[in-house]
Order: C-alpha cells, then structure tokens, then sequence
C-alpha cells in the first residue's frame, strides 16, 4: 500500500510569548515542530504500513529549514520524505498551498491514501486537505477517527461529527484528514533517530512539480492579508475575595444576570 | 531577487525599525541603518508598509485572474446547514450578519438549502431575514455529503453568482466549502470573527485571529468571486425573528451525476453526551490539573448541572485520564466562546487560553495567585477550589431555585 | 552544565530518554508508586524505542553501546520515575550474564529477545545468602542432560515479570564459591514460580519477589559457560552494573535539584521567592555540585569498563557508592527545602528520597563496596611492592 502524509511545520505555541511593549509575537527562539495533527496523520501512516505493507512517503512545503520536521518523521519511520520548496511559492493561502502540495503528489505518481491531520496549529483552517483532494479529483473524509478495514480498493471509516460519529465507506484512492482520537503517536526509536541523520531528502521545486506559475505564491492565492494587528488584551479582571459561602454569593449573582439578561 | 513583491526603498529607509517589530513574522532586521528584508520569511502582508511614516516601503499590487467580471458577481449567501432536517444555529447566526452584509451593500441576502423535504422550513428562513432561498430538494441530499453537496453548490454559484458565500465553520461546512472554493478559484478565509464591508471598495473584510488568537488579520479577496468565509459558532447573533417578512423561493433540481457521491454513507451513529455539547454550550465549567483526580470531577459535573452548562477539560486533566478527549478545551481540542466559562484549577497554558479567550465572561478559581488564567480572567479568585466550587453550587441551587 | 563530550549517538539516546522520561514515565510514575503496578506500556515505549538493546550486540539486533550507554539511559529513565527505570536496568543485570558468559548460541536466542524488549532478571541473593554470596542453599543437580534446580531465591526485581531469568545455583557444595554455577531459566519452564510481591518502601514501580524452584528441570544447554563459574560470573556481572545503579542514583538527585530549584524559585515567603535567601542557595549549590561530581565518576567508570579496563572493580564500587550516598543526600535535601509540602505525597520530592534508599543497599550494600575499594587499595599496595 502507498501511502502519502501531508505535515507542515509550525512554531510551537505553547512557546509563543508576547513583547509586552510592542505586542508582537516573539518568534526569536521559538521552536518550530510538526504540526500536532499531522503527527496523528504520520502516525496512522505508518500503521497502516506495518499492517498492510508498502510505503509512507512524507511530503511538506515549506522553507528550506522545514527539512527538521521531515528528518523527524524519518525517525518516527516515515521512508521517503519530499521537501517541495521554492521562492516563488512564498504567499501562498489555501488555494496555492493544495494546489502546490496535489502537484507533488502528482509527481509521487501512484498512491493508496492520503493523510493530513484535520488543521493546522498555526492556521486553523482546515482548508488544506479537503483542497488538495479537490486538486487530484479524488473522494475525501475529513475528520476520520477510526479506519475500519481496508481491502480490495475499499476503506471503511468512521469520521467525527458533532453529535457522534459517520461510517462511510470510501473507494481508493482518496484523502483522509485525522482527528486526535485515531491514534496515540509514538515517540521515536533510536534506530529511527540514527536514519534520520542520514537519510536523503528529496526537494522538489516548482519546476520540479510541473506547477502553473500562475497557480502558486501570491499570484495563485484568491485571498490576500491586507492588515496585522493585536487584538485588544484582555487584562486583570476583578478578584474576588472573601469566605468560599460570599465569594459563592457574589458568583452567583453575576450568572445570573448574565443568564437572565 | 528583483520579483519580490514587498520591497524597501533604499533611499527612502531610514532604518528607524519602526517597521521591526510590526513584521508579525519576524522577517525584517535593521542593517546599516536600512531594513532588510527576509524573504524566506515574510508572506507579503504590508504590515510594515502600514507603519512606515517615510513611504519606504513598496508593495506590488498582483493583478486577478483575466477575464473575470467582478461586476457580474452581486448578493450576499449563506449555506443553511441541516441535520436531520433541522436548520443548525449557525446559520441563524450568519442570516444575521449575512443581513447586515448585504444591507451594506444594497443586494438581497439568500439562503441555500440542501436536503430533503425541506420546503416547510423555508418560511423561518425568510423570518430570519432571507430575501431568497435556493431549494435544492432531493432524497439523496437527505444527509451531507461531500460531493453531490460541493457539485450542487458549484452549479448554483456558477447559475446565480453570488459575491459573497458564508458557511458555519463546521465539521460540515469546513469540508463542503473548501472544495468547492478549490473548484471555482474562490478566495475563502477560515474562521472569521469579523465580517465587514469596505465603504470605498465594497468589497469583504474578513477578520479572522491568526498564531491562536495572538494576532488578528484582515483578509480580503480582490480579484476573485465569490468571496467566501467559514464562521464559528457564537462569533454573530443570531437573526432576530421577523414573521412579516416574506421571501421568494427558487428550487432547483439536477440531474442523477450531480447527485452521486463515490464515498457512501453506511451508518449514523450519535454517541449520546452527558452534559450539551460544548461548542454549542452557552456556559461552560472546566477542571484542569488542580481536580486532582478522576472522582474529584464529580464536584465540575454537579455546578456544570445547576448551570445547565457542558463539562470542559484542560489537556492535562485529559492527559491524566481523568476525563474524556472530547471535552478537552484548548488548541489540540475544542474552541469555545460561551458567555460563561468558568475554569477551575486550571493554570491557563497558553494552548488552553487559545482555546476559550474569547468567551464573554470569564471566571478563573486557582490555589496559585500567579496562574497566568487570572490575566484573562473576568473573575479571578485565588483559593480551594474544593470548598468555592461546592458553596458556588449551593448558592446557585437556592437562588436558581426561587 | 558540564560537557561530558558525548558522540552524537550518546547524545542522541540521552535526548530519547529524556523525552521517554519528561513524556512518558512522569505523568504516570505517582500513580505506579501508589498502586505498585509494573509498567508495561512503559516496557513497550522503551522496546519500540530501541531502548532495551541499547548494550547489546548489533548481530543480535541492538545498537552496539556499552555501559556508558547503559548509564546515561537508566540516568535520564530514573529521572522520571527510580522504580520504572528499573523494568529496563534490572534487565541489564540479568542480561550481563548471557552477554560476558554466554555461548554463541545462547547469545544468539537470548539477547535477540531482550533488544526486543524481552524482560530480564538476575537470581543471587537468597534469605541468608545477601553480602555472603557463599551461603547460597539452591542447588542444581545434574541428571543426565538436564540439571534439576532446587531452593528459593529473594528479592529478585522483575521477578514474576521477567521472561529471562539468570540463577546462581551450587552444583557442588563441597566446592563452596567454586561450587556455584550460573544457569538461564526461562518462565514457563515446570518447577519455576514466584511468591507474591513484595511490599517497598520505594522503587514501588518495579516488581519484587521471590523466585522459586521446585524440581525445575533444565537442559544443560542452560549452563552459562562451565561448572563452577557461577561466582565469577556473578562478580563480574556486578562489576559491570554497577554504574548502571549509580546512574539510577545521580538521576534520583537529578530530578531532586531539579525539583526544588524550580519551588524554590516559585515559593514566596517574606515577600521574596526562597531561592534568594543564601541558606537556601548555599543548599542547591551543594546538591547540584554533589550530584555533578557523582555523574562525572559515574560516566569514567562505565567509560573505563567498555575500554576493557582489567581493574575495574573499584572504581565500579567508587561510583556506585558515591553515588547512592548522594542521591540520598540530595533527595533528603530536597524535602526540606519543600518544607511541609515536601512530605506531603501530592508533591514529588518524598518519592525521590524512598526510591534513593535502596540505590545504597542493593547490588551490595555501601558497606560492602567500601570493603571491595578497601580492598582493591590494599592489593594494589601489596602489588607496587
């Protein structure tokens, strides 16, 4: 089976501070990682290869430094790992970015499944997945929480919804983003971290990709950011203080407005 | 390299770095007294450009797609989402901005419905504030699915041409509306928790929090239609309920391909909550690392019952196994904005405070006065949680009693 | 922080082990000590890992390290929990044996299935068998092709867990210590069982028991190298594992620095964090200045020990004493400088100091190591003259 996972790199959140005199992000230092959804997609990958056979090939686009997050998923025993990476992909939104990653996938050539992870920490927009399965025409389930079973060009999963879950069966090939409940990823082993040092990555730019030079970067993307700004700071509320029964009282008292009015 | 499209103007920089610390991605340095330019890093935003006071600062404006005519594009859509034939809040919510949007602009607003047997729900629709309603009625749009929903969309879009689409940033509609944004070369932003309209240009400001809430961008699409955005619950009002209005019904019906799907659906399955969903929930009472324990979670559950409210979680409770993934608050679980959201014994992790910084009322009970949750915090109190969260429920029993 | 010049190997499995340690073995470690439970998901993490083979040969499907490896992974695995590191170090001990003694064959079958995560165990100690290995009562008694294994063994960490176990068992009593041998026993095999475990002061998170045998018959194929072997096989297993217990020391008083630099720094009283008064200082200073001198001592053992080092007995001993001695120290420390809360089981710190204890008393208690660096002096002296 061949499988494709999709990762991105993004800095890691939970270092993000905030200049408290400019307001901006401080990025200096801030440790850039895998996604934390997609190492739910790289994971369940990889299970799929130790139960079916065949191949992960992990794809990301991004700067040249996205390499770590690629030798990383070596580690955790990911076997081809692509680096699609150019200037001019630089701007992309949503649109560009599947479009760029399906032409890579276009490139692999042949494949089973693909996996992403259902968003991404630093974007949100859970736009990437669906738009790279719109890309390549192929049928998508998004929020996938189970795989069933997958045999003779089927696959049975089951996807997450807010009031409880779907079981949809699916031809192949098609794309699946995962939620955190399908798997619990494993840390890396040492013979992993040893290939990882070593192992080759494969870089692909858009030349490489046979991408429309109109269909990537800025120039690809509908969507354009025109303003940055912080947004006002909630700070220092009200303490209350007092006996648990009177700071009870006056609890009470808010919800209760709030709720009525 | 010559073809970027964000540039300094040498002669004009005086390297002041007032333009350093607006870079939202960190790509400009000072160097010999001139800013320098990361391209690996900057994404052409024209943050620096803002706040440049010696115009040195040059950004190349990209020219749209040839010819498409933004001027054939008018009215404003909303995807009415339905399960099991009822119309979802979220689209209440966005009819009520949609309203607003389209008053702006002087165009109708219209609502699009897919499903079956859905003609009777049309008339709250209008009520709601829709002008039109595009029916597509038909068995087999019973249920949401991916492609016969993102075909019939594309059809309709493609007869009627809207300038503006929104859709509930659901489980739903962020599968449905990202592919059919793929398909018609449409800007879509995710998540907005603005929506506006350009007085000058007329076109749509969609705001949305980027890096988990730390910073805000504006985004618009220039060039393309529609312009198309996901939004989440509780970010609008919903509509308020007018039963004179009236409304216009177009129904539409296609042939079997648009209606086929290669994935099919074999079975529904509701898992039934304790307590209400917690993206829907208005108040929310959560337990973090403080709880202790899975038993101690009893005295959360029995406020979160006199409030009427849904159980949340930080993730290290979660991690603890003290309860459930599902009601993980925070950035690997959900995203809330209920008008009360009371976190006890939770230390405010950043990817917590991401989570549920935007809900109207926040209450924060932690044992350590430095809990970075009291600076986001409407209400902070520093004490037991085991002897506030219990009086907390008494009181509220005897005055929710009355 | 001093540099100890690791390769990038070393380096990487102090890195892995930390993460295991920080993500892994933490968030669980209070709730295996309370509930004296033997980790297995944890036992899995590391197998996955590659952990378990880290010492052993890569024929035989591990990562080709030595004791310095060993050392800095059961130092980084201590740090999250003393008594979960054990499921992997007591391995190591039960293992030495096969890897110093045994035959192509036995190395082939035995250490392919501990670089698996297959779990080991080392069978000396009896009830009035501890410091004197001499008085060592299971006998093994040849018959024909198989020797039959009679007596009781105690104390045995991973014991009723462990799949492989190494026993030293006198085959010939008129021999005293040459009269011992050292055999593999595998579980399953008739005659072998486990008393129920026992309860501990610390370490809670491995198991204990006492290790049976019962007419336990098994093919002489079992017999690591000749009759007669079996105490020098058990001195020289020691003389290799005991940096690995002195590394489980320094990472107990590790995480105790660790744990009350960082209250101490959050910790107000009269207006100021409690790591600005001098006492305090004065006290860290000397906890993260013992523990770096018992780690250098630690890592120079176990590096003299892969250089085939003839004379390592007492340095082994050095390390694993100083180190223990230390850990005790540092951890005791670090529950006065919690104060009220340090004694209080919500808070890490007392945890530290009951699994410190027993890195004192087992694999030779500190008296008997300062007997065995006596008398390496006196011999040494004995030798220059």
């Amino acid at each position: 089976m061949n499988i494709i996972v999709c990762i991105k790199q993004v800095p890691n959140t939970t270092d993000v501070k905030i200049n408290p005199e400019t307001n901006t992000l401080i990025r200096d230092g801030v440790e850039s990682i895998i996604n934390p959804f997609d190492t739910y997609a790289l994971e369940e990958g990889i299970r799929l290869k130790e139960r079916f056979g065949g191949k992960v090939t992990v794809v990301t686009m991004g700067p040249p430094q996205a390499e770590i997050a690629l030798r990383e998923a070596v580690s955790l025993g990911a076997d081809d790992v692509i680096l699609v990476s150019d200037r001019r992909f630089a701007g992309s939104d949503t649109w560009a970015t599947s479009y760029t990653l399906s032409q890579a996938i276009k490139k692999i050539g042949e494949y089973d499944i693909i996996i992403c992870g259902k968003q991404a920490s630093d974007g949100d927009t859970a736009q990437v997945g669906p738009g790279i399965s719109t890309h390549l025409e192929i049928p998508q389930v998004t929020y996938v929480k189970k795989i069933e079973q997958i045999d003779s060009g089927k696959a049975i999963v089951e996807r997450m919804t807010e009031e409880g879950y779907e079981i949809i069966e699916t031809p192949l090939p098609v794309l699946l983003t995962v939620v955190k409940e399908i798997n619990s990823p494993r840390l890396p082993s040492l013979k992993g971290k040893m290939k990882s040092k070593k192992c080759e990555i494969i870089k692909w730019n858009a030349d490489d990709i046979s991408a429309s030079l109109n269909d990537i970067g800025l120039d690809g993307s509908p969507t354009r950011v025109v303003k940055i700004f912080t947004p006002p700071q909630k700070c220092g509320g009200e303490m209350l203080t007092g006996e648990p029964d009177e700071i009870a009282d006056k609890l009470s008292d808010i919800f209760k407005k709030a709720i009525v009015g | 390299m010559s073809d970027e499209r964000v540039k300094i103007i040498l002669n004009k920089c005086i390297g002041c770095g007032l333009c350093k610390p607006a870079c939202p991605f960190g790509a400009i340095e000072i160097q010999n007294k001139k800013a320098v330019i990361d391209y690996t890093k900057c994404t052409f935003c024209g943050a620096c450009k803002e706040v440049c006071k010696f115009q040195a600062v040059e950004v190349l404006e990209f020219e749209g797609p040839a010819g498409l005519d933004l001027s054939e594009y008018k009215d404003v859509w909303v995807f009415c989402e339905q399960k099991k034939g009822t119309v979802q809040s979220i689209s209440h919510e966005l009819l009520g901005q949609g309203r607003k949007l389209a008053d702006d602009l002087g165009v109708k607003l219209c609502a699009i419905v897919l499903g079956d047997g859905m003609e009777n729900k049309i008339e709250d629709i209008y009520h709601r504030g829709a002008d039109i309603v595009y029916l597509v009625d038909n068995p087999k749009l019973k249920h949401y699915q991916d492609e016969p929903y993102t075909k019939v969309i594309i059809k309709l879009i493609q007869e009627y041409k809207p300038e503006i689409v929104l859709c509930g940033a659901t489980v739903i509609g962020r599968s449905l509306i990202s592919r059919v944004a793929i398909k018609i070369n449409a800007g879509l932003t995710a998540d907005c928790t603005g929506l506006d309209i350009d007085p000058d240009k007329k076109i749509l400001l969609q705001t949305r929090p980027a890096f988990g809430g730390n910073i805000m961008a504006t985004i618009i699409t220039p060039n393309h239609r529609p312009q198309m955005a996901t939004v989440r619950h509780k970010v609008f009002k919903e509509a308020k309920i007018d039963h004179s209005r009236k409304g216009k019904l177009i129904k539409k019906d296609y042939d079997d391909t648009t209606y086929f799907s290669s994935t099919k659906l074999l079975d529904l399955v509701e898992e039934i909550e304790e307590t209400v969903n917690l993206s829907e929930a208005d108040i929310i009472v959560s337990g973090g690392r403080g709880i202790g324990s899975p038993e101690n979670f009893d005295i959360i559950k029995e406020l979160a019952k006199v409030l009427g409210a849904a159980v949340g979680a930080s993730r290290a409770a979660v991690d603890s196994d003290w309860i459930p993934y599902s009601h993980q608050v925070g950035q690997t679980g959900k995203t809330v904005c209920p008008k009360i959201y009371i976190a006890c014994g939770i230390s405010g992790q950043i990817q917590h405070l991401i989570g549920m910084q935007s809900s109207d009322i926040i209450v924060a009970i932690n044992k350590d006065p430095e809990a970075p949750i009291f600076k986001v915090a409407t209400y902070g109190i520093v004490g037991n949680l085991f002897q506030i969260v219990p009086a907390l429920t008494k009181a509220l029993q005897s005055k929710m009693g009355k | 922080m001093m540099n100890y010049l690791f390769t990038e190997e070393q380096q990487m499995i102090k890195e892995l082990c930390r993460q295991i340690a920080v993500e892994k073995i933490k968030p669980v470690a209070a709730e295996y000590d309370e509930k004296e439970m033997f980790p297995w998901d944890i036992v899995k993490v590391l197998a996955d890992a590659d952990i378990f083979g880290i010492y052993i040969d890569q024929k035989y499907g591990g990562m080709g390290g030595g004791i310095l490896e060993m050392a800095i992974a059961t130092e980084e695995l201590s740090w999250g929990c003393g008594g979960i590191a054990l499921a992997f170090a007591a391995t190591g001990l039960g293992t030495f044996p096969i890897i110093l003694f045994g035959n192509e064959a036995q190395k082939e079958k035995y250490l392919s299935m501990v670089a698996k995560g297959t779990v080991a165990a080392f069978c000396l100690t009896e009830a009035e068998a501890g410091s004197d290995a001499g008085g060592i009562k299971t006998t093994a008694i040849k018959d024909g092709d198989h020797y039959i294994l009679n007596g009781t063994k105690q104390w045995i960490t991973n014991g009723g867990e462990a799949d492989i176990y190494t026993v030293v068992a006198m085959t010939n009593k008129s021999k005293g210590a040459r009269g011992a041998s050292a055999f593999i026993v595998e579980k399953g095999t008739p005659g072998l069982s486990f008393s129920k475990k026992e309860k501990k002061l610390g370490i809670r998170g491995s198991s204990t028991t006492e290790v049976i045998f019962e007419d336990c018959k098994i093919h002489k194929d079992q017999l690591l190298d000749k009759e007669g072997m079996g105490f020098i096989v058990a001195m020289k297993t020691f003389d290799n594992s005991r940096p690995g217990v002195a590394a489980q020391a320094v990472g107990i008083a590790q995480r105790a620095v660790d744990e009350a630099l960082a209250y101490t720094h959050t910790r107000h009283q009269f207006g100021k964090p409690v790591s600005s008064f001098q006492g305090v200082q004065f006290m860290l200073a000397d906890m993260a200045t013992q523990v770096e001198a018992a780690r250098g001592l630690v890592y120079n053992a176990a590096k003299m020990v892969d250089a085939g080092e003839k004379d390592i007995a007492g340095v082994s001993a050095m390390c694993k004493l100083f180190a223990s001695d230390v850990a005790m120290k540092v951890t005791t420390d670090a529950v006065q400088l919690f104060g009220g809360y340090g004694y209080m089981r919500e808070y890490p710190v007392e945890k530290l100091m009951r699994d410190a204890k027993i890195t004192q008393i087992y694999e030779g208690t500190n008296q008997i190591q300062r007997s065995v660096i006596a008398a390496n002096m006196i011999k040494s002296l004995a030798k220059s003259k």
